[in-house]
């Protein structure tokens, strides 16, 4: 199981900031497809080409990085601070 | 090299931030800071005020690793970076980036690469109110990622 995190602009397109998933693929890859899946804002946020950041265990990830049972996975859209 | 990273909802006094990079440090030769203001005005509207969102936890890691990552780049004697989170109002200081080392080129340098790290690594998010009561997201800046993508992987720029 997973802990999947949403944040920002993201949090408020998809109206959930944190679910749970059992059913988890390998890479965040194949996670944002699994997501986009999902249709709506969902394909809208997660499908080929998004612009959306992600984090394993609160460190930058890219699209190949694995994902493993227990791991905290977050989506942001790109960071806007100092 | 010593490295204080601070994540905090109470209002920042940037001023007194830098001083203890220096002070009791007789090596230090140098001290260079940043300090990063909220404004009224962005893409010609008038703002209000603004909320900082961020990661709780990866926050804290990323100014950390960014620090860090300037100490190896440079010989630091100490790094502190303080942010805000929470409502800010025009004027309030939203981030401070204090360094210092013995001589001047390592911390100006250090200074602005880590700014530029943070503006693009570091998991916080901007909403605005406008005067005419409008909330926005702020978007990210393609000059944020070009100015951290010009810092090369192994440079001491």
């Amino acid at each position: 199981m997973i802990r999947v995190l949403f944040f920002a602009s993201l949090r408020e397109r998809l109206g959930i900031e944190a679910e749970e998933l059992d059913d988890f693929p390998s890479t965040v890859g194949a996670l944002c497809e699994q997501l986009a899946g999902r249709g709506g804002p969902w394909h809208e946020i997660f499908a080929a080409d998004r612009a959306v950041l992600c984090a394993i265990n609160q460190e930058m990830a890219a699209e190949e990085s694995e994902i493993t049972d227990g791991d905290e996975v977050g989506f942001f859209p790109p960071v806007t601070g100092g | 090299m010593d490295i204080e990273i601070r994540v905090q909802e109470t209002p920042l006094d940037a001023i007194a931030e830098i001083a203890p990079v220096y002070q009791g440090r007789p090596s230090v030769g140098g001290v260079a800071s940043f300090i990063g203001l909220m404004r009224d005005i962005n893409q010609g509207d008038q703002v209000d005020a603004m909320t900082l969102e961020h990661y709780p936890g990866m926050t804290e890691k990323a100014l950390q690793a960014i620090a860090e990552e300037a100490g190896r780049r440079w010989p630091l004697s100490a790094v502190r970076i303080a942010h805000r989170v929470g409502e800010l109002r025009p004027q309030d200081p939203i981030v401070l980036v204090a360094v210092s080392s013995a001589h001047r080129d390592a911390s100006l340098r250090a200074c602005a690469f880590i700014i530029d790290y943070l503006k693009t690594r570091a998991p916080f998010w901007k909403r605005e109110l406008t005067a005419d009561g409008e909330t926005r997201w702020v978007e990210a800046r393609d000059s944020d990622t070009e100015a951290a993508a010009a810092w090369s992987d192994d440079e001491a720029g």
